[in-house]
């Protein structure tokens, strides 16, 4: 088989999975398993042959025009190089894992075939958009993902989070896809195609009419999709949905596509300096921001999510500063240890049978209950905060690297003020990383208090999924760094010494203090009671855990906060962390921009509708009723007054006969 | 007016006229009597002597026959079986307060509007014909019966049909009435005595109807 | 003699005839001034077939056989009408035309709410009466 066959076959597998798993759900339960994980773990397979045959060099194109579509044509077009067919292999790897992973995590729950399904379409659709060539076939697979974390969010729809929160991913996202599908079309009438190549070669040329209004545009799109500021806001309400479904769309799929995205459209980007100042900024604000919060969130998930929305700052920093190797091979690493992250946060709260960190820090012994989530988790955490020679560490310096590179006079293809900023950010945000990373760690299984439950193993699947992300997590990095710029753009990856030492001494900072902090605080543990778990702690993980978001809230006062004093981050934060904990009020700033106006104008149409429109309805109902009441009336049921009526017309019709016969 | 100066003149009236005149007067008081009267056994009364003013015309219109049929059926049975009627339905002796309806005003008003239209055009149309009653008789029972025999036969026969259909329905529907009021002649009477509310006699009518079912 | 005479006379007895099923309340009575109305006919029909039979040369006697026919026919009539007006008032108790409204919607129909109710209502009534 050709690569081009290969290739197709790659997005293809997933899609057909999905709709034998969707058709065979109620018939034939048996199958719904093999069904969900086999195209996967094919499509993977075949996605490290398509890498394999591509190997770094020329890129594959390969298109074929379905029919013709007017003015600009539209193609089913494939564009591999060495971003894609590496992309596509961390998809299908991170997918797989989520299958296998979900196999064991919604062992029980009656929806898990239409899940298994909803995943897999989801994975095709990512898959469809790492691979397409063309920017319309693209936008149907990005839109396909936006409906599928819809869904996948909204799994537990029994819960309200989950609803309010797959509504907000939804619309956040759409939010910012008009103006993306806007900025397709700018481009797509500029170059006359929307095959990629054809795009980036009329950029080249200087053809692009308004650089700056489409890369802007284009922007939108991504900073929905990618979760970057402002339009983060769903991610960490998405968390109400099924930690497996979190690790998909944190880790590999849908906020990577946005990153994806901007890299393979980077020379649009770079042909306009105010959008690459635009895009430091916004990265800047977005891994400053996100870390913060993190450290004040108290469900592990949000932390996680922060985290996610943090390091997706990174690598939008990473494009501002125009090497895009870096955002991709961050983009890697980040993908590996972040499902590795979510699925182990997943193991834990089955587990412990809570979501919440303050009451986790008030078990004894959890770790010793998932030793493998324990360890898994360790490593991934350690790859998070950038500690040498965890993977992440790699890809971090591969990133600050550039923007050093960049900040330092280097402003050939990027501005030097976006150098500057995203150094600066990156390197506070480092910081940041190690505190957080520390916290979650030490309030997650360094606990005092009673024992934890314990709930006997978990299943197998699940741990060892777990070790077999562990793997790119501890060495990704160090093995990559040296081998992924002949896939690239042949930039160098490895790290600077100066962004290194500042970096890992900043994490390393950042872990000791929040450490110091949290032997600080850790005693008050005991003299506040807290905490609350889930009803049914023996059930079905993806039960407690559902369990556990619906009662965070009741049990807490709010989804994302919980009033402890012991947790470290309120010593550190200080003020600042009411804020951080409400991801500072910017839902509180849009249901002020957007919620209240909205609902305002639908009271007023309601308003309108009630009382001014169907007035007018009752009217036309009313005046036929009072006229039937008043012809009701006559019908008396006197047949002396019904003959009296009839003769009188009888009368007046002879008289009438008459005098029209007589001519008077 | 050429047309009315070919017959005799309005102002110089024959004898049958004055005589037509006189009993037709006669008729149309009885019958405003009959149709007016407080007193229902009157109205019958009265319903004679319209009725018997009407023969008498017949017999000055040259129609002997139709004259004696009338008085023959017409008095000697319709009123015979209508005063049955009014025995037998109750019909209060002396002056009743609501013999009629409330109906009143609307009934003069058409009535009045038809006559006045009806006369008018009658008037209009036939003011200068001319009956010439002089001569053969024109209904005599033998010029009638020989019409009615050599001509009309056959719907003759088939009224006789008709007759006899009409009379076994109205044996079937005074039977049938008749058992269900042996069933039901307590409780009739005593509404009928304590004079109970309309209402409750329609109740009373429909639980008839659903027991004869 | 003018035809004028017995076409008015006919048309009078006709309107009172008239008048009197419009206004009479009995049932007896309402036949009663039916019965005028046909007589008016009859004077009609009988003048016209005098005043035809002078001009006409050969005459069918139509209008004398037609008067003998109505007449049989009334009697038909009343002796039905009569039978009938027996049967209604042995069953409701009264002969007055106007007291007898089934045609019309009950009183607790009359109101402006949807009909089910006082269809239910009715149906209850009529239960119990039946009980």
């Amino acid at each position: 088989m050709t690569t081009t066959t290969l290739a197709v076959l790659v997005p293809l597998l997933p899609f057909l999975g999905a709709v034998a798993g969707l058709l065979l759900g109620r018939t034939a339960p048996g199958y719904v398993r093999p069904v969900a994980v086999l195209p996967t773990l094919t499509s993977l397979v075949l996605s490290v042959l398509v890498a394999a045959d591509q190997g770094g060099g020329r890129a594959v194109d390969a298109a074929t025009e379905l029919t013709p579509t007017g003015s600009v044509p539209v193609e089913l077009a494939l564009h591999i190089d060495g971003f894609a067919a590496l992309v596509a292999v961390l998809v299908a790897v991170v997918a797989g894992c989520v299958q296998i992973y979900s196999t064991g995590y919604l062992r029980d729950d009656p929806r898990y075939p239409s899940y298994a399904a909803l995943v897999s379409l989801f994975t095709a659709a990512m898959l469809l958009v790492v691979y397409s060539g063309d920017l319309i076939v693209l936008l149907v697979g990005w839109e396909v993902m936006g409906i599928c974390s819809y869904f996948l969010v909204g799994h537990y729809w029994e819960t309200p989070e989950a609803r309010a929160a797959s509504l907000k991913a939804f619309l956040v996202t759409k939010l910012g896809d008009v103006p993306f599908l806007i900025g397709l079309f700018a481009l797509g009438t500029a170059a006359g195609s929307f095959r990629i190549t054809e795009i980036l070669a009329t950029v080249a040329s200087g053809a692009l009419p308004h650089p700056t209004v489409t890369a802007l545009l284009l922007l939108a799109g991504v900073a929905g999709k990618s979760a970057q500021f402002p339009l983060h806001t769903w991610l960490p309400d998405a968390m109400a949905g099924p930690t497996p479904v979190s690790a998909l769309i944190h880790a590999a799929t849908m906020v990577a596509a946005g990153v994806y995205v901007v890299a393979r459209l980077l020379p649009v980007f770079q042909a306009s300096t105010a959008a690459m100042t635009v895009l430091a900024v916004m990265a800047a604000v977005t891994m400053a921001g996100a870390a913060l919060a993190a450290l004040a969130q108290d469900d592990i998930k949000r932390v996680l999510a922060y985290s996610t929305i943090s390091q997706l700052g990174y690598m939008t920093g990473a494009l501002a500063v125009a090497d895009r190797g870096a955002a991709v091979f961050h983009l890697l690493s980040h993908g590996a240890f972040k499902a590795l992250l979510f699925l182990a946060a997943g193991v834990v709260i089955h587990a412990s049978g809570t979501n919440s960190l303050a009451a986790m820090s008030r078990m004894s012994h959890l770790r010793d209950r998932v030793p493998d989530a324990y360890w898994t988790m360790t490593v991934a955490l350690l790859a998070l905060a950038a500690i040498p020679p965890f993977s992440g560490f790699f890809s971090k310096e591969s990133v600050l690297g550039a923007a050093e590179h960049v900040a330092s006079g280097h402003t050939g293809h990027a501005p030097g003020a976006a150098g500057w900023t995203v150094l600066v950010a990156g390197l506070v945000t480092a910081l940041l990383t190690g505190a957080y990373a520390m916290r979650l760690w030490l309030r997650a299984f360094h606990g005092q208090g009673a024992e934890a439950p314990d709930h006997g193993r978990q299943p197998l699947v699940m741990n060892a999924v777990l070790w077999v992300l562990a793997v790119p997590s501890l060495a990704l990095g160090g093995f990559a760094f040296r081998h992924l710029p002949a896939w690239f753009d042949g930039r160098d990856l490895a790290p600077t010494l100066t962004t290194s030492v500042l970096g890992t001494g900043l994490a390393l900072a950042g872990g000791v203090i929040t450490y110091g902090a949290w032997r600080h605080t850790a005693a008050r543990a005991a003299r506040t009671p807290l905490g609350a778990v889930a009803a049914h702690p023996q059930a079905d993980a993806g039960l407690v855990e559902a369990e556990a978001v619906a009662g965070h809230t009741p049990a807490y006062g709010s989804i994302s906060f919980a009033p402890d004093p012991a947790d470290p981050g309120r010593l550190l934060l200080g003020p600042l962390h009411r804020h951080a904990a409400a991801g500072f009020h910017l839902d509180a700033v849009y249901a002020a921009l957007f919620v209240r106006p909205i609902r305002g104008g639908a009271s007023l149409v309601r308003f309108l509708d009630r009382e001014v429109v169907e007035t007018y309805v009752r009217g036309a109902g009313a005046a036929p009723r009072l006229l039937g009441a008043a012809v009701r009336r006559a019908q008396t049921g006197n047949v002396q007054t019904y003959v009296s009526a009839l003769l009188a017309g009888t009368v007046v019709l002879a008289v009438a006969a008459v005098l029209r016969a007589t001519g008077a | 007016m050429s047309i009315a100066a070919a017959g005799p003149g309005f102002l110089s009236p024959t004898g049958v006229e004055i005589a037509f005149l006189l009993v037709g007067l006669v008729t149309f008081g009885a019958a405003l009597v009959t149709v007016t009267t407080r007193q229902l056994v009157h109205a019958a009364l009265w319903l004679v002597v319209a009725l018997g003013g009407l023969a008498v015309e017949y017999l000055l219109l040259t129609a002997e026959f139709i004259a004696w049929v009338q008085v023959l059926i017409y008095i000697g049975s319709v009123v015979v079986l209508i005063l049955f009627g009014l025995m037998l339905t109750k019909a209060p002796i002396g002056r009743s307060p609501d013999a009629d309806s409330g109906n009143r005003g609307v009934a003069l008003a058409v009535a009045v509007a038809a006559a006045v239209a009806l006369v008018w055009v009658v008037v209009d149309a036939f003011r200068t014909t001319w009956i010439d009653l002089d001569g053969t008789v024109a209904g005599s029972t033998k010029v009638t019966g020989e019409s009615l025999f050599r001509n009309w036969v056959l719907p003759f026969e088939a009224l006789s049909v008709l007759l006899l259909a009409a009379l076994v329905g109205a044996i079937v529907l005074s039977r049938r009435a008749k058992a269900d009021t042996a069933a039901r002649t307590p409780q009739a009477q005593g509404d009928r005595s304590t004079g109970r509310s309309t209402d409750r006699s329609a109740k009373d009518a429909k639980d008839t109807k659903e027991g004869s079912r | 003699m003018h035809l004028a005479y017995p076409a008015v006379l006919s048309a009078l007895l006709f309107c009172t005839g008239l008048y009197g099923v419009l206004a009479r309340r009995n049932a007896i009575l309402v036949l009663m001034s039916v019965e005028l109305m046909l007589n008016a006919v009859n004077l009609n029909l009988v003048a016209f077939d005098v005043w035809l039979s002078r001009t006409a040369a050969e005459t069918l006697h139509s209008g004398q056989a037609l008067t003998l026919f109505t007449i049989a026919i009334a009697a038909a009539e009343i002796g039905i009408g009569l039978a009938i007006v027996l049967a209604v008032h042995r069953n409701r108790g009264t002969a007055d035309i106007d007291r007898l409204r089934d045609a019309a919607e009950s009183p607790d129909d009359s109101d402006d709410g949807p009909d089910s109710d006082a269809a239910g209502a009715r149906a209850a009534e009529k239960a119990e009466v039946t009980a």
